[in-house]
């Protein structure tokens, strides 16, 4: 099969590859790139335990031909923090037992994180049909939102005191 | 001592030990996308594995053409039965004693059976090759019905010799598998003939599947050059793993590492040896490269580890009053097409008899029919210890029976019938010696806490303003009391394929006073890494941050026999425990020395060794373990390191006390938890954070199992359930918050108190979840309907009481 070239920015790195026309995103990410941090558990768009982010949105990458995201910008768990500096959400969800296996982790915070950036200020409700996209299997999702709201305070709080 | 020597209090919040909701070591890695899956393992040259999967229940296998699929550029090999017939592995023991087709041989039994393994150079071209593999089929009548298939014709496992007993007894019917009983049922049928009241019911808990959000998977590495074989993968039991790889395949155990990485969940799902696996050791045999093998979604609800799917008839006497005097039940199990329970060797209905639960009841007998059915195999213990999920939720139904049957409010007909906190050590009717509890201390906590007698009140008005017409929704009150049995288990009757279930724990100390533990254990995310570091922390003294826990790789962990059934702190933790005490009991001679006084001289304390009467003359552990390396001490061997093989005495009993406030919409058959309130006593609570996790778990997949959840099969045994669209899992938007609570009452065989906790919500939450919705439509005459309570379901309980007007 003939491949298809694509470039992609992924966590703010250039990247040019070839890809085959079929070949869905999330793939391409964990088995060519090597950014396993996404993970696949439906492959039908169910389970967001792929959840990446695509030029400001949240995407579901086991639903996507890498050919469609040709050209887009894409920000994983990877790109959202450092081991010497972490995101608020991953700080957050380590604070409040946001997490346990951790499979769905990954894709839960890159969600949480553009939902704080549609809604900076979300009510429990709005965080809980704002996530409803993203299952988890351990946590029964009550430490998920305690962690979401308070890092969407701590954004806050951090936003008022630089303004 | 002198004034740089801190509190004891700091010493003792320095080891960060039990009862400290230390944060988890795990996160740092797994927040920030640094987990280790199997999918993640990446191996030069790999190779992917796929399966042919068969869309029959029942047929004929006639022919398996490949030559297409060997066609597929990137294919490599496509293996059938027959390839895996000279090395015997076309059909696998199973746990349960039975076997179970790797690839399908002449037959298929279920739909998504296994017929042929495509090897390719990629996933996607194993999926071409798997599109071009041709299979004819001749179909056979399918059974799907437990109960018809004892009475049919039609034999399903051909393989099986006519009249021969099966692994657990005589069969007595093709269709049969076991038939397992204790008790006393002739004292039993008397005391119920003999009773007063008597209630009869057929409870059954559906067929679901723990559906973790990673599935299944391994990688495979055969090394010709120096004759070893790794394998990665999704294993809840891994040294079991490579014994069990070692006697199939031939390759001496030395030569097999097993490594269970990082897990994406386990409830059960990942306990079983399925053909997956083989199938990838093979191909890596066969072709000398690592093979991957990873399940889809579907090919994890049709084909691993199904759960449940229990009928229960019960029959239970009490006196006018509501004391409980006799309970009877009979059990038909659909195992599916082979028999492939995960439980204990000598218990094929695994710790079912558990039943009579949280009550004193003098007399009990239980019989459970094992039966074959063209579905999948497995009858795993879904976040569950061998079937108590089912026994829970049998016994909690039945009680509500009774109450209505007695007019009696089922809150006091529990109070009344619980076993009494001095009747404990407490040995059941069916067997069971309960190790410790107190039960209405638990009760009268959970029910006060909810305002119970508020909450009958509330119910009552509701009743009374739907009568008149001024509300659509009524109100369902859910209790359950439920006893857990876990920590399998006594090596004495409890082995898995002949391995028995002790568990282990080894410990390095290094010579800076830092120290590694490795257990025989595997956490799926029950936080093993954080929580076993602080039952040693309590037990040596050197701080939880100081110690690193490893688990998962057979060549550096002690055997151990895994996780699930809640034992690995009941069990594990135990060796944890023990193995600390025998560092300490070496140390404290170190120490000894150091300060030059007799063994029993000194006293420990918090961290460190002081001699009696003198607390400024100390050594601490840091300062002993140094000396263990740099000095010749008379009579102690250098280094400080220590393993123990815990053989627990009894299982532990954790309970629990849970109450469901849930409003039931009547024409639309949707619900609202508007309260959930857990009281849970594990023992010795060692990371309260992490139980509480734990139970908001738990709760939530009983809420999955409870109100929609189920494996469904169409009448020719196509699973109607096979993707996330269909199989329900709750999002954050359906499920609600929930109150936790405890009480404690420490096991008294276990070294540290602790019972395990892990299973205990989805044991007690299903019949919370399931009583509510009963309890909504007691007061106009709903006695029992079947789970999943879905808003279908739960509308037509409606419309069949005459609720629609």
């Amino acid at each position: 099969m003939a491949k298809t070239h694509i470039t992609l920015t992924v966590n703010g790195e250039a990247k040019e590859l070839l890809v085959d026309p079929r070949e869905l995103l999330i793939h391409t990410l964990r088995e060519q790139l090597d950014v396993t941090g996404p993970h696949i558990g439906c492959e039908t768009s169910h389970c967001g335990a792929c959840t990446v982010d695509i030029d400001g949105k949240s995407v579901k990458s086991c639903t996507l031909f890498s050919v469609q995201a040709n050209g887009a910008d894409i920000t994983t768990i990877e790109g959202l923090g450092t081991p010497d500096e972490l995101h608020v959400l991953q700080q957050a969800f380590r604070e409040h037992h946001g997490l346990q296996c951790g499979y769905c982790t990954p894709g839960m915070i890159t969600r949480a994180h553009r939902l704080l950036q549609e809604n900076p200020n979300p009510t429990e409700e709005e965080v809980r049909f704002g996530m409803a996209g993203n299952l988890c299997r351990c946590t029964g999702y009550q430490n998920i939102v305690k962690s979401i709201m308070a890092a969407a305070a701590e954004m806050n709080a951090a936003q008022e005191a630089a303004e | 001592m002198n004034d740089m020597t801190p509190s004891r209090e700091d010493r003792v919040a320095n080891l960060k030990g039990l009862g400290t909701s230390r944060k988890r070591v795990e996160d740092a890695r797994f927040t920030q996308g640094k987990g280790n899956y199997v999918d993640d393992v990446k191996l030069p040259g790999m190779l992917f594995g796929d399966f042919v999967r068969s869309p029959y229940a029942h047929a004929r296998v006639k022919a398996i053409n490949t030559d297409e699929a060997m066609k597929v550029p990137g294919v490599l090999a496509v293996l059938t039965a027959k390839d895996l017939e000279p090395l015997n592995l076309h059909w696998m023991p199973t746990l349960a004693g039975d076997k179970q087709m790797v690839l399908a041989d002449g037959k298929v039994l279920f739909q998504g059976q296994e017929v042929a393994f495509v090897v390719a150079e990629d996933r996607y071209a194993a999926a071409d090759g798997v599109e071009a593999v041709e299979v004819e089929y001749e179909e056979l009548p399918v059974i799907t019905d437990p109960f018809h298939a004892l009475e049919t014709d039609i034999v399903l496992r051909e393989d099986l010799e006519a009249g021969a007993d099966g692994a657990h007894g005589p069969r007595k019917h093709h269709n049969h598998i076991f038939l397992w009983e204790e008790g006393d049922e002739a004292a039993t049928e008397q005391a119920i003939g003999e009773a007063e009241v008597v209630a009869e019911e057929m409870v059954y808990y559906h067929r679901t599947h723990p559906c973790p959000l990673e599935t299944c998977g391994a990688v495979a590495s055969m090394d010709k050059v120096n004759g070893k074989l790794t394998v990665w993968g999704t294993f809840q039991a891994p040294h079991v793993v490579r014994t069990v790889a070692s006697l199939l395949s031939g390759i001496e155990e030395h030569n097999i590492r097993v490594i269970s990485p990082d897990i994406g969940g386990g409830f059960g799902n990942k306990v079983g040896v399925y053909p997956g696996y083989v199938c990838a050791i093979v191909a890596s045999i066969v072709t000398g490269k690592p093979v991957k093998w990873i399940e889809d979604r579907m090919e994890n609800l049709m084909s691993t580890a199904f759960a449940r799917d229990y009928w229960m008839k019960g029959k239970i006497s009490a006196t006018k009053d509501g004391k409980i005097t006799g309970l009877h039940c009979h059990v038909t199990a659909d195992h599916g097409a082979f028999d492939a329970c995960a439980d204990p060797t000598k218990f094929p209905a695994g710790f079912f008899h558990i039943c009579t639960g949280s009550y004193d009841i003098p007399v009990a007998y239980v019989g459970v029919d094992g039966v074959y059915t063209n579905k999948a195999p497995g009858g795993v213990a879904y976040r569950c210890s061998f079937r108590v999920t089912e026994a829970a939720y049998f016994i909690e139904r039945m009680i509500e029976v009774l109450a209505i049957e007695l007019g009696m409010d089922a809150a006091e007909l529990r109070a009344k019938n619980f076993i009494k906190k001095e009747q404990f050590p407490y040995t059941s009717a069916l067997g069971w010696e309960y190790d410790s509890g107190d039960y209405h201390t638990a009760w009268e906590k959970a029910l006060k806490s909810v305002d119970y007698e508020g909450l009958r009140k509330e119910q009552a008005e509701r009743v009374e303003a739907f009568k008149r017409g001024e509300t659509r929704k009524l109100l369902g009150i859910g209790l359950t009391h439920f006893t857990e049995i876990v920590g399998a288990g006594p090596v004495k009757n409890c082995d898995i394929l002949g391995m028995g279930m002790f568990d282990s724990c080894e410990i390095r100390i290094h010579p800076t006073g830092s120290a590694i533990a490795r257990l025989g254990t595997i956490s799926q995310g029950q936080g093993h890494a954080t929580t076993f570091a602080q039952i040693l922390a309590s037990e040596i003294g050197i701080s939880a941050d100081s110690i690193t826990i490893e688990e998962g790789d057979t060549d550096t962990a002690p055997y151990g026999l895994g996780t699930y059934g809640s034992r690995s702190t009941p069990v594990a933790g135990a060796a944890t425990a023990m193995a600390g005490r025998k560092i300490r009991a070496k140390a404290q001679m170190i120490a000894a020395y150091l300060l030059e006084v007799h063994d029993d001289d000194v006293e420990w304390d918090v961290d460190r060794f002081v001699v009696k009467g003198a607390p400024e003359r100390f050594k601490t552990m840091a300062e002993i373990a140094y000396a263990s390396y740099n000095q010749a001490i008379p009579g102690v061997e250098p280094g400080l390191e220590a393993v123990s093989y815990y053989d627990p005495p009894n299982m532990t009993y954790p309970f629990g006390a849970y109450i469901c406030v849930m409003e039931i919409d009547v024409d639309t058959g949707e619900h609202e938890i508007r309260q959930f309130y857990a009281l849970d006593d594990c023992g010795t609570r060692i990371n309260p954070m992490v139980i509480e996790g734990q139970v908001h778990g738990g709760l939530t997949e009983a809420l999955a199992i409870a109100m929609g959840q189920e494996i469904a099969y169409d009448e020719i045994g196509n699973v109607k359930t096979g993707t996330l669209m269909d199989f329900f899992l709750p999002t954050s938007w359906e499920t609600p918050n929930y109150t936790t609570d405890h009480t404690e009452t420490p096991s008294p065989h276990h070294p540290i108190g602790a019972k395990g906790v892990g299973e205990s919500p989805n044991v007690g939450g299903v019949p919370a979840f399931s009583n509510a919705v009963h309890d909504a439509f007691r007061a106009f005459g709903l006695r029992q309907s079947h789970m999943p309570h879905d808003h279908w379901r739960i509308w037509k309980t409606a419309h069949d009481l005459g609720l629609h007007g």
